[in-house]
């Protein structure tokens, strides 16, 4: 099982990397942050940062405006 | 500088505070309102980063006035921090921040504040810093737009990531200040938080001279 922002919940299947989890949970949004287990995925590495079974992933949305 | 100043102050937070250095990328809404913050509270050393000159269309929200238009922001707001009278260090670069530039503009930096106000621009800052600093924090903003909804303004963290705001809202609803500068405030007291319980209560002692 993966935690998504400490309440959303996936199962985890084997091989599972950060591109999955986001198309599993309908992200299109390319302008977010996501760390997993507390550290920085960088966006060229979603599709090959394998996600761990019990992992906890944090999405965060990038809104513009500052 | 004037010791009075601080009286007031949270006891024991500026001998802390004086000691740390933060980054800011962006010297608009948030970057303005955080500097002065920080300023206020006895932060010892500011490094201020930003390519813009001050515009009419910055008033409406961030701390600039009349008499800076036409001025590079990264001068004018050194010297409103300068005027308080704390004896903040500045350090100031009037460029456009490139992301392999990150790690040396901000090599001083204990603590980074993303004050930008494109996406893309805050995505590529958070990953620069994590990798050039893996052990420092970065404070961001992301959903300051329009006005009121102010209980869903809100902190979230992961790991030495931290954002402000409500996380959705967009420019596209126009800015006003009082929103951006709950949102700047917000990223200033964690900021404040943060290098409270990074930095140490004293000094270092000084190592002795060798014989």
């Amino acid at each position: 099982m993966i935690t998504i922002n400490d309440r959303e919940q996936l199962d985890w299947k084997p091989g599972m990397t950060v591109n999955d989890v986001l198309a599993a949970l309908g992200y299109s949004y390319a302008l977010i942050t996501v760390t997993l287990n507390g550290t920085l995925v960088e966006k060229e590495d979603y599709a090959t940062t394998r996600v761990p079974d019990g992992a906890e992933l944090t999405i965060f949305h990038l809104a513009h405006g500052g | 500088m004037n010791a009075s100043i601080f009286t007031r102050n949270v006891p024991g937070m500026r001998d802390r505070l004086q000691r740390a250095t933060v980054g800011l990328a962006g010297c608009g809404g948030l970057g303005t309102h955080v500097a002065l913050a920080l300023t206020r509270a006895g932060i010892g050393r500011l490094i201020l980063v930003d390519h813009d000159i001050v515009d009419a269309s910055n008033l409406n929200r961030q701390c600039y006035f009349q008499s800076d238009l036409g001025r590079p922001k990264v001068v004018a707001l050194r010297e409103q921090v300068a005027a308080i009278g704390t004896g903040v260090a500045v350090a100031v670069h009037q460029e456009r921040l490139c992301r392999d530039d990150v790690g040396a503009r901000f090599a001083a930096a204990d603590l980074l504040v993303e004050a930008f106000d494109q996406a893309e621009a805050k995505q590529w800052l958070i990953e620069a810093w994590c990798r050039a600093y893996p052990d420092r924090p970065i404070v961001a903003a992301s959903g300051i737009g329009g006005y009121g909804r102010t209980n869903e303004l809100r902190v979230r963290s992961s790991g030495q990531i931290h954002f402000c705001g409500d996380g959705v809202s967009d420019m596209a609803l126009g800015l006003c200040a009082a929103r951006v500068a709950l949102v700047a405030h917000m990223q200033a007291n964690l900021a404040i938080e943060l290098l409270m319980d990074r930095m140490p209560a004293h000094p270092p002692p000084r190592s002795r001279p060798t014989a």
